[in-house]
């Protein structure tokens, strides 16, 4: 063995991608990369960005930062979808877009960087905006931790990325069964890329689970008791305690499934006492809280868009908490639902169609308690109730082919089809996608101060949900005529071009909703002066988030609220009203964490230590592990990590934020 | 040429027939829930828009109501108790692994999953074919299935649900045609790079044309036995079906047995060199 190979580990450039369209792809990515880098350096900004953004522990900017890269994410996995679609359509015949190899590596990105990278991040980063605002807090429990979070998921998308420029990514789905993501059907580095990514944003939302739950459970506002926060507040809290239990199973099969393929074990073979099934199980145990996880906060942003926007108290806020924990535990006892053609005797297959039934239940109630806040509503249909009314039309359809997939004998005759594949995204797009968008419309002003620009997002809002119809209704066409999912190609004399040419259109639809999106941020920055958030109330809010400027200052509360009721902010505005004179609060001196930049190292030395254990680079991979070590405990050796700010300061930076001169640290 | 074909809804055997209805069924059950909550959703967006001209009722702070809560829990609970019934007896009686009712002597078919390519061996008949499963109409066919690859799912449409195909496990799954004609087969789990090719033809013939096609392949020239199977299961894919008269006895066990061992699957099949 030379030095080199010691050096470099398996890296070579035999590993480059030797198709057009991967080389293009990666091609695209360097050259974007080196502008924003190039411009970084020509604007001279590199000093104010590690200063205000990569080294904050403010919630708000990580919570915008991880929003940034979802949406990026999320051009990247429309891209695949585009691919998917064009292949398929070309695939009639035996037509060739992409080759084999290069789509089985297409779809398996889209859906974990989906899944992973654009969910994961838009919900983290919602959360981090709002939570601490909405409970009164002035961040979260572990401000730092947030921020190693933060950039462990940013590591996690690095790697994902870099694969497509050397070494390609894995071609076993999004959620990469063995054998065939084992070393003897897929020795290269791949399937490698795809579960190391995975681990290190994993740990991130580990991490993030611990530090949303505690920050719910220690850092309320005075008087806010559980039974008084609002609902997106409890719906945090029950995802959270789902990604507690759940993320620790998707780390020890990931792990496992590591040490078969870089040691050669046998968790997962089907030879010499390995078992297949068992990963598929516990995938699956992770999987299926996972998507709860996703839904759950977009539940919560529905409870509070559709209450403010009807001027009307919730419907049934008990039964709304009572639901979700219902959902909560329930979602872990139905990940069998996931695989009834595996084999398992009927009675195992009944139990978990039926506790897959049940969910249905608190979930349509929940439903219901939305339709009944409307009822004897005043509704003001801005663009957040747009993307509700195309929720409640798509999600319930979703939910309707997955209460029939609940069946046993139903699923038999779809499960793997274009039907699963249109029922998940039915209920992913309709829920998670329509829910987060409908958060980041609502809580917009909030952040940056202005208004989105009305007219263009409710064309956006139209395009996704005509554009979902379009595009995914052909597909439970096409799986009850026996479509398989992942085929890049199928016989002409099938007859399901037509369909794919529908679905096709319906996703060029959905890419154009997507670019009004983009070209709404760009109008309303461009005429965010006519769009101020003067009061830091746009829509005659009900929460406390409403109560502070915009954009809220780094700080959040000047002074800390205290909580008599549900919908604070509204009981507020209605006492005032009746002329009852608020109580005199005195300003008091803040503690607020100190930047730094040990987030980016230690994810630095994560990233390291992934891509080495990727290509086999020994040395590098103890490099990454003592580094991330090493910095944890000098991290943890600083005792100065906080400052203070006077009471007579706060009062100076809030009076000025209330006349509408506010800066942001 | 097959014209287009919705399958799951044409069933052509009784399997496929039961699982037909259940779908049918349980849609129509959904719709008790769907309607009322499209209705509603479209009726209060119209009638209490805030910018409609009709003044309708506004109750800001009316946030529940006994027997709404009661009505919201009570018929979808129902619906779901009906449905759990029907799961619980459907998922029994129509279990892969429950022989099918009927008196007419089944057939039995070991199927193998390769990549990529799919390996039917009629162990009581002496043949086998790849991609090609001919039946006898009204028979019942019971398969056990495994695979000498990765994980793949058997599934006609046409004639009922599918079963993953694994190594080293033997899954079973029984189906019977109630029609003559060519039903698409496929795999339904992804299998590597060529699993799109894993098309396969379940022909469902009369009996005595099942029999003459038996006594073709008995007479054919290519034998399947444990040498020409370890060139058979090479990646590879296949135009047209191929078919052999079986020189080899258990070689489905064989295959199977190779994943039991304690060392690596590559142990020779017994018989070769």
């Amino acid at each position: 063995m030379s030095f080199f190979d010691g050096l470099l580990g398996r890296l070579s450039i035999d590993y480059l991608p030797q198709d057009m369209i991967t080389q293009g792809g990666a091609a695209s990515m360097a050259l974007i990369g080196l502008f924003a880098i190039a411009a970084m350096f020509y604007f001279k900004k590199w000093t104010w960005l590690w200063e205000n953004w990569l080294t904050t522990l403010d919630a708000k900017k990580i919570g915008v930062m991880y929003i940034i890269v979802a949406v990026i994410m999320g051009l990247r996995g429309v891209a695949d979808a585009l691919m998917i679609r064009v292949q398929q359509i070309v695939g009639s015949g035996g037509g060739e877009f992409v080759n084999s190899d290069t789509f089985q590596q297409v779809f398996s990105a889209h859906g974990t960087i989906m899944i992973f990278f654009v969910a994961m991040g838009l919900m983290f980063g919602l959360i981090n905006l709002v939570l601490p605002l909405m409970i009164g807090a002035r961040d979260v429990a572990f401000p730092f931790l947030n921020s190693v979070s933060f950039w462990l998921f940013v590591a996690g998308m690095i790697l994902i990325n870099i694969s497509m420029m050397i070494g390609g990514f894995s071609p076993g789905g999004w959620l990469g069964y063995p054998p065939l993501t084992g070393l003897e059907y897929s020795p290269g580095p791949g399937v490698d890329y795809w579960i190391w990514s995975l681990q290190i944003a994993g740990i991130g939302s580990l991490l993030s689970g611990v530090n949303f739950l505690t920050t719910i459970l220690r850092k309320r506002a005075k008087g806010m008791t559980l039974m008084k926060m609002p609902i997106f507040a409890w719906s945090v809290l029950v995802a959270m305690v789902l990604v507690i239990f759940a993320f620790p199973i998707l780390t020890a099969t990931l792990g496992m499934l590591g040490l078969d393929r870089l040691m050669g074990m046998h968790f997962f073979t089907s030879d010499a006492g390995g078992n297949p099934m068992m990963y598929i199980n516990l995938i699956w145990a992770w999987g299926h809280p996972e998507v709860y996880i996703l839904i759950l906060p977009a539940f919560g942003i529905f409870s509070e868009v559709v209450a403010t926007y009807c001027q009307k108290r919730l419907f049934g806020y008990k039964t709304m908490v009572y639901a979700l924990f219902a959902i909560m535990f329930l979602s872990f006892i139905v990940w069998l639902h996931h695989f009834f053609t595996m084999g398992a005797g009927a009675n195992v297959n009944a139990f978990f169609g039926i506790t897959t039934m049940i969910i249905a239940i608190p979930t349509g109630v929940k439903i219901f308690n939305w339709l009944f806040t409307m009822y004897r509503g005043k509704i003001n249909f801005r663009s957040p109730m747009f993307w509700f009314f195309s929720f409640v039309m798509t999600f319930t359809l979703g939910g309707m082919t997955g209460v029939l997939m609940a069946v046993p004998a139903i699923d038999f005759q779809v499960h793997n089809s274009l039907f699963l594949v249109a029922h998940f995204h039915n209920v992913i797009i309709g829920g998670v996608v329509f829910g987060y968008f409908a958060g980041l419309a609502y809580w917009f002003p909030k952040i940056f101060g202005f208004t989105l620009n009305e007219r263009i997002g409710k064309y956006a809002a139209i395009c996704w949900g005509v554009g979902f119809l379009v595009a995914f209704l052909p597909l439970y066409a096409l799986g009850l005529m026996g479509a398989t999912r992942r085929l890049d190609h199928y016989d002409a004399s099938t007859g399901w071009q037509p369909l794919f040419i529908v679905a096709g259109i319906g996703v060029a639809i959905i890419a154009f909703g997507i670019f009004l999106q983009l070209l709404q941020l760009a109008v309303s920055i461009w005429q965010r002066k006519s769009n101020l958030d003067t009061t830091g109330d746009p829509w005659n809010g009900r929460t406390l988030e409403w109560s502070v400027p915009s954009p809220a200052p780094f700080y959040n509360f000047a002074i800390s609220p205290v909580v008599t009721s549900r919908d604070p902010f509204w009981e507020q505005k209605e006492a005032v009203k009746r002329g009852e004179k608020p109580e005199k609060l005195r300003y008091e001196a803040i503690e607020l964490p100190k930047n730094t930049g040990v987030g980016v190292i230690i994810a630095g030395f994560a990233f390291l230590f992934g891509f080495a254990v990727i290509w086999h680079i020994w040395w590098l991979a103890a490099v990454g592990v003592i580094g991330v070590i090493v910095t944890v405990i000098i991290r943890t050796s600083n005792d100065d990590t906080e400052y203070t700010i006077s009471a007579d300061e706060i009062e100076k930076l809030d009076r000025l934020a209330r006349a509408g001169k506010g800066q942001t640290a | 040429m097959r014209g287009v074909n919705v399958d799951v809804l044409n069933p052509m055997g009784e399997v496929a027939m039961k699982q037909k209805n259940l779908l049918v069924f349980t849609t129509l059950l959904s719709l008790v829930v769907i309607l009322p909550v499209f209705a509603m959703l479209i009726i209060f967006s119209v009638r209490y828009n805030a910018s409609s001209k009709k003044k309708a009722a506004y109750k800001p702070n009316w946030e529940g109501n006994k027997a709404i809560e009661a009505v919201m829990w009570g018929i979808p609970c129902v619906i779901i108790l009906v449905l759990s019934v029907i799961t619980w007896q459907s998922t029994h009686d129509l279990d892969p692994y429950k022989k099918l009712d009927s008196d007419v002597k089944p057939l039995n078919v070991q199927v193998v999953a390769l990549q990529w390519k799919w390996l039917f061996i009629y162990p009581d008949q002496q043949v086998a074919s790849v991609n090609l499963l001919q039946i006898p109409k009204d028979t019942p066919v019971n398969f056990t299935i495994t695979a000498d690859a990765p994980m793949n799912s058997f599934w006609i449409p046409s004639l009922g649900g599918q079963v993953y195909a694994m190594s080293g496990m033997s899954t079973q799954l029984s189906l019977i045609a109630n029609k003559t004609g060519d039903f698409k087969g496929s795999s339904a789990n992804l299998s590597g790079s060529g699993f799109a090719d894993m098309n396969f033809t379940a022909r469902s013939s009369s009996q005595v044309e099942f029999d003459a096609w038996v006594a073709t392949l008995k007479n054919s020239k290519n034998q399947l036995d444990a040498v020409s199977y370890k060139e058979l299961a090479k990646p590879a894919t296949v135009d047209t079906p191929l078919l052999y008269v079986l020189t080899q006895d258990g070689l489905y066990d064989t295959i199977l047995m190779k994943y039991m061992s304690h060392g690596s699957h590559h142990v020779q099949v017994e018989g070769t060199e």
